[in-house]
């Protein structure tokens, strides 16, 4: 069987993931591929956790990663990120913002948010990639985008030509709102990781 | 032509659209919703949603009586509400092509069970075609259409929700331009299905589906894919990417309709290889039949019947390899949805919690009333079922337990099925009281219209029921609406309306804060003033998403992005710690 490569996107509800695996599998049909993803929808809208799955290469067939078998975990929030890591194959690299979410019993005060995540990330995947998402969001003129500045960092670790994510973007981000994801992505590429 | 990504559900959409449908009826439910949402761009598409399933594909017979092809689409549980109108079209058949979508949900995502769908086919003596991506989603919803016209039947295509919200390409085709005129055809012996009719009609329909069984024997929808060893798979839908991800040698039998199933074809197929597999979701579906008729297969001996498979779990289960992931879940905090900032319903948790209240639940964002902190509902079997079951429990009672019984439903589900409850409580002489959480909405899929909204699925006005006349209109008495962002008053009124001993109602009247047409000025978020904070948590009882313990300072703070200024929080401090942005006093 050809080559199959694997994405996978987590983080919390509102976060914008849909939109930037949309982006993705935009990216890679552009470049060619057979592209086929997939996410639940429903009760994740209520700030739970979203994951989407990204497969491209010659010929998807499963929409879902096997187990183990992920080789980029892009992810928006490092608790949701450490959830995951099981399904990332050996030498599989993570990108994630630098963000902390507090999930329900940890927002009441009944369990503590995990420490020192972002260093496991980076012991157990040293090529992982760590952005400071929000501030380069911030930076770029809207909190908002922080996916596309993930998008950015992703960007470097995926080799396509930047035209691809270019016009991927401008497809799929309303007008009014396009310069600004247009700098935050630029940031992205711009960013280095801060571990 | 160019290729594009639809997820299935758009797939099913634009299938409906090329098939040249004119009407189009659902009642949301995940994961079937955006099938409509979709189907609704098509402006050529009569596209509505329903008060409920049954009304729904009501709705569509009579479209396809008229001569127009018609789609409608539910989720799997909707389909039990549904199944009275369609197991007798299946007698009557059609006239317009009448396709109906089962949305199954494997692994409950987002539902209360996991029926197999599958099983309505072969009981309603209805065709079942399943697609296996969203190229099959397209061509199939037309194929079902051909189907339902050559055969006089309705059809079911049947998704689950890995269909129905994958995306994968699609090549997009045209709509027909010689689409019929619908018009009045008498045919009383077809369709008033009197005994002496339906009589008459039953070996019809039986032979149909031997028909359609022989038919389906040379159909390129029922195709062999050659293998290279002795092993021989026969599977559908969605498992068959993950067969083919996980024994990429083996010979497949994929089968794109899975009721009838093509014995002949099945018979010449096993033949062939000395070893067997049945690889389906849920139920035994086609393994049983496939056993029937001698043929020794495996498949849930290996496969498990409970949840979805993905290529993880064919392997797994059919090869008896461990699981290579580790469980991580006892050191992550889980993240399980809840309740949104500033969500009308949170109040009135927040009070039948304190007032001990057994509560007789329903489906909703509501239904998010049973996590903690809030912690508040007793019971949520389906739609409307609230109602019946805050009667019957009453019943059988003593007193004193009786009059903690409250029922709560949302604006949709109460006009789904939960109004015809309300009658038998009036009828029958229930003293339960019942909380209507009016949010004007169909929130929990995603904010769909509804008749309590007072828009379309088009987004056309439309005319909205008055649910506190409607609640007086079959009888009940006591009817008190009030706002739910008012504690003091929500706490007292369900109280009151506890202790009485008749028939009472509820309407908490409140717009879902996600829809901003109802919520156009935006309120300040509040701000702990933290020499006042003295970190008793009592804020942190009503479960607000906004609202986070500082476990250094030991002090509530409030994260001014999501906050939405409903000052619920407000109310639950006894010292006054709270305030709105800005606010000085």
């Amino acid at each position: 069987m050809s080559q199959i490569n694997n994405i996978l996107l987590a983080g919390v509800g509102g976060q914008g993931i849909l939109l930037a695996s949309e982006v993705i599998s935009e990216v890679m049909l552009l470049a060619g591929h057979d592209v086929k993803k997939n996410e639940i929808h429903g009760m994740s809208q209520r700030g739970g956790s979203v994951v989407s799955h990204l497969r491209y290469g010659e010929k998807v067939y499963s929409s879902i990663i096997p187990e183990g078998e992920v080789d980029i975990l892009f992810s928006f929030e490092l608790l949701e990120t450490c959830r995951y890591l099981p399904l990332l194959r050996q030498n599989g690299q993570v990108v994630v913002s630098d963000w902390k979410i507090a999930p329900p019993a940890v927002a009441r005060g009944v369990q503590p948010y995990p420490e020192n995540l972002a260093e496991k990330i980076c012991q157990q995947f040293p090529a992982s990639v760590v952005v400071d998402g929000l501030n380069l969001a911030l930076a770029a003129g809207n909190a908002k985008t922080v996916n596309t500045v993930l998008l950015g960092a992703l960007s470097n670790i995926l080799d396509y030509d930047r035209e691809l994510w270019l016009t991927a973007l401008q497809k799929m981000i309303p007008a009014r709102l396009l310069d600004v994801n247009l700098k935050a992505f630029e940031a992205g590429c711009q960013a280095r990781s801060i571990r | 032509m160019k290729k594009v990504l639809l997820s299935g559900n758009e797939a099913i959409a634009r299938g409906a659209y090329e098939a040249g449908v004119l009407v189009a009826c659902a009642y949301p439910g995940t994961p079937s919703t955006e099938i409509l949402e979709n189907a609704t761009q098509y402006r050529e598409i009569d596209s509505s949603w329903a008060p409920n399933e049954k009304v729904a594909l009501e709705v569509g017979i009579g479209a396809c009586f008229g001569g127009a092809r018609a789609l409608v689409t539910m989720k799997h549980v909707g389909v039990n509400v549904a199944a009275d109108p369609l197991f007798t079209l299946a007698y009557t058949g059609v006239r317009g092509g009448l396709v109906l979508v089962t949305a199954d949900d494997p692994e409950l995502h987002s539902s209360q069970n996991e029926q197999d769908n599958r099983n309505f086919a072969k009981f309603a003596k209805v065709p079942m075609l399943e697609p296996a991506d969203s190229e099959e989603a397209l061509a199939f919803t037309k194929l079902g259409f051909e189907i339902s016209e050559q055969f006089d039947t309705p059809v079911f295509l049947r998704s689950t929700t890995r269909i129905s919200h994958s995306k994968s390409a699609v090549t997009l085709g045209e709509r027909p331009t010689d689409i019929p005129q619908p018009k009045l055809d008498r045919n009383p012996a077809k369709l008033v299905m009197l005994p002496g009719n339906a009589r008459k009609l039953h070996p019809v329909i039986e032979q149909r589906t031997l028909d359609l069984e022989e038919w389906a024997c040379q159909q390129p929808f029922n195709r062999v894919e050659k293998g290279a060893g002795e092993v021989g798979v026969i599977t559908s839908g969605v498992s068959y990417q993950y067969v083919k991800e996980t024994m990429p040698d083996a010979a497949v039998l994929k089968l794109g309709m899975v009721h009838p199933l093509p014995k002949q074809l099945i018979r010449d197929f096993a033949a062939q290889y000395s070893t067997i597999y049945v690889i389906e979701e849920l139920d035994p579906f086609i393994e049983e039949q496939v056993r029937a008729m001698g043929i020794e297969v495996i498949g849930k001996d290996k496969i498990s019947i409970c949840g979805e498979l993905t290529p993880g779990r064919v392997k797994m289960q059919l090869f008896d390899q461990e699981s290579p992931l580790e469980d991580t879940s006892a050191e992550l905090p889980q993240r399980p949805p809840s309740m949104c900032p500033g969500c009308p319903h949170r109040g009135v948790f927040y009070e039948l919690k304190k007032a001990k209240a057994y509560v007789s639940g329903d489906i909703g964002c509501y239904t998010l009333g049973f996590m903690p902190p809030l912690s508040a509902m007793d019971t949520c079997i389906c739609m409307g079922a609230s109602v019946g079951i805050a009667t019957g429990i009453s019943k059988v009672l003593p007193e004193e337990e009786r009059k903690k019984v409250v029922a709560v439903i949302g604006d949709s589900t109460f006009l789904h099925t939960g109004i015809n409850g309300l009658m038998d409580m009036v009828y029958n002489k229930s003293t339960s009281t019942l909380i209507i959480l009016d949010n004007r909405i169909t929130a929990m899929t995603g904010r769909q219209e509804n008749p309590t909204s007072g828009y379309q699925l088009n987004e056309l006005e439309s005319p909205r029921v008055d649910l506190e006349q409607l609640c007086r209109a079959v009888g009940v008495k006591h009817v008190t609406t009030l706002d739910p962002f008012d504690l003091e008053l929500t706490g007292k009124v369900i109280r009151a309306e506890m202790a009485r001993p008749e028939v009472s109602v509820i309407i908490t009247n409140r717009p879902c804060m996600l829809v901003p047409r109802d919520n156009p000025i935006p309120r300040p978020p509040l701000l702990v003033d933290h020499d006042k904070c003295t970190g008793c948590r009592a804020c942190l009882q009503i479960g607000c998403p906004a609202i986070i313990w500082d476990a250094e300072k030991k002090k509530s703070i409030v994260d001014p992005i999501i906050c939405t200024g409903c000052k619920v929080c407000l109310q639950t401090c006894k010292f006054d710690a709270f305030s709105e942005c800005g606010d000085k006093s």
